[in-house]
């Protein structure tokens, strides 16, 4: 059941953590106990039409698509690309449109697409470029 | 920062943008964001030139419309500051988006706003058609009558919007011009005083607090949209009240000047009264004892919080009254007047029969004469004595041509 409109703290305003933090800034976001109504928690994908599918055997961690993703959901850890937060990734496709290798790392699908058939199928190199 | 304190006489003479200047200088308020429009123009200018001699620390933030500057002071208030600014009219239509945005973010902000007419024809002069653009943006609205209660009522809006058990955003009307530009005595608090009765700022869920990250302006669907707004009525309707009556009663003990949500004035034992805002109530109660001379029991009724809206007070007030005029300085264009309906509302399913008209005068600064008001309160006893209404329920004072009568 959702709550009661006497339930919840006034002003359309969401805690992003239950109880204080301390030092944010030095804690990485794995550790970070990110509350329920933390917009890091719940799911805001749930409009995307086409996704990215991340092929690792091309990838050159070179961080473009981490850098340009503009909802910060490319997870990188220690300089390499591990995967994509699909709970946050909106489909918009700079990723792939950044990505420097040949064939590209990631491409976009429709959301419907299975990632395994998909990687099984992935384009080869294009020697014209 | 240190900063300079002024030390005022018991009396002093100001206009009520003057007066709301102070009012705000002495709640030191910590941002001030605002774009200048007549006639509110000289509070923002006052508080600048506060600022630029040393009597203030604080921020002005000079923006580059209306909507940016409420926007900034929306910003401000939920990053934990004393957040104020001015506007009227088309400024003040501007801001109307953004008026929704702070009240349901539950943003305590006060804005003075300066009641000016509403183009088109553009017009610079005093009516409330700015005023009944916010009724339903659930700010708290209350209205001055004089430079005095200019002063004092933004003291009291700071009080009861920055309580931790109402955080909503104030508005305190005045008259463009007739208040804002009149100079009259008024008795100012010391700023010792001004401030302790104010009180320092306690900040709530603000985003100044790193040790509790917050989110504001969230967005919500048809699954949370409307619990958020029936809490904002809510509280409104059953937390401001009282929180204004306790305002209001501290406010009398440490000035003797005692406000009430409705102003009665010979009411007691009144047959046929005028309901009415701002300046008019002045004149109003001026002409009521004229006519109490001439033998007609006359009475004034003036609205002092307009939201919310103080629906039992209203037909206490009226309950044993003949006859009542309801005034509207604001264009209904096609309907009754809008203080007309609520007054309306508050009468109806009580016993009460007073007869009840509604008038729409004073537009773009149109002036309500003393004749105009002897005239109406002949009307009114005319009423009273036959028992019905002697005239359609919808009329215009003071304007040329044709006599114009609805409904």
């Amino acid at each position: 059941m959702k709550k009661g409109w006497d339930e919840f703290e006034i002003g359309a305003m969401l805690r992003t953590f239950d109880g204080s933090i301390d030092n944010i800034a030095g804690t990485s976001q794995d550790d970070r106990s990110y509350s329920e109504n933390s917009s890091y928690t719940a799911s805001v994908a749930d409009w995307r039409l086409i996704k990215p599918i991340f092929n690792k055997d091309y990838c050159i961690d070179c961080q473009f698509c981490w850098i340009y993703c503009p909802d910060v959901s490319i997870i990188s850890r220690d300089k390499k690309m591990i995967g994509i937060d699909m709970d946050h990734c909106k489909g918009c496709g700079i990723c792939a449109e950044v990505c420097p290798t040949n064939p590209k790392s990631l491409i976009m699908f429709p959301e419907q697409s299975e990632d395994e058939a998909e990687i099984a199928s992935w384009p080869a190199k294009d020697e014209e470029k | 920062m240190a900063f300079d304190k002024i030390e005022l006489r018991d009396l002093e003479v100001w206009d009520g943008n003057f007066a709301a200047a102070q009012a705000l200088r002495q709640a030191q308020v910590d941002v001030v964001a605002a774009y200048p429009i007549t006639p509110s123009t000289p509070i923002v200018e006052g508080y600048a030139k506060f600022k630029s001699d040393n009597y203030i620390e604080g921020e002005f933030v000079m923006v580059e419309s209306e909507h940016a500057a409420m926007s900034a002071c929306i910003g401000a208030a939920a990053a934990g500051g004393r957040v104020a600014t001015a506007t009227s009219s088309q400024g003040l239509a501007l801001m109307v988006e953004t008026l929704y945005q702070a009240s349901g973010m539950r943003l305590p902000i006060v804005l003075n706003l300066v009641n000016r007419a509403l183009a088109a024809p553009l017009n610079v002069n005093g009516d409330h058609s700015d005023m009944y653009l916010t009724r339903d943006s659930g700010w708290i609205q209350l209205d001055a009558f004089s430079p005095q209660e200019a002063y004092d009522m933004n003291l009291i809006a700071f009080k009861v919007s920055e309580d931790h058990d109402i955080r909503l955003p104030a508005i305190v009307n005045q008259d463009g011009f007739m208040t804002s530009h009149t100079a009259q005595g008024v008795y100012p608090l010391t700023d010792d005083a001004a401030f302790e009765f104010v009180g320092t700022y306690k900040p709530m869920n603000d985003m100044l607090d790193f040790e509790h990250p917050v989110t504001h302006g969230v967005q919500t669907e048809e699954d949370w949209h409307f619990e958020h707004k029936a809490r904002q009525h809510n509280d409104l309707m059953v937390k401001v009240p009282s929180k204004i009556d306790e305002v209001f009663a501290d406010f009398e003990k440490l000035s003797g000047r005692k406000y009430n949500p409705v102003e009665c004035y010979d009411m007691a034992d009144a047959d046929v009264a005028v309901f009415c805002l701002g300046t008019s109530v002045e004149t109003a109660r001026e002409v009521a004892t004229e006519m109490r001379a001439k033998g007609i029991k006359a009475g004034v009724v003036g609205l002092r919080v307009i939201r919310p809206f103080p629906f039992m007070e209203v037909a206490d007030a009226l309950k044993d009254i003949k006859a009542v005029a309801v005034l509207d300085r604001s264009s209904p264009n096609g309907a009754a007047g809008a203080m007309f309906n609520e007054v309306a509302g508050s009468l109806i399913n009580t016993d009460s029969k007073v007869l009840l008209s509604g008038y729409v005068y004073g537009l773009g600064g149109r002036d309500l004469t003393k004749a105009n008001l002897v005239d109406l309160y002949k009307e009114l006893q005319a009423n009273a004595d036959a028992g019905k209404l002697t005239t359609q329920q919808q009329q215009f004072i003071g304007v040329r041509g044709p006599k114009l009568s609805y409904l």
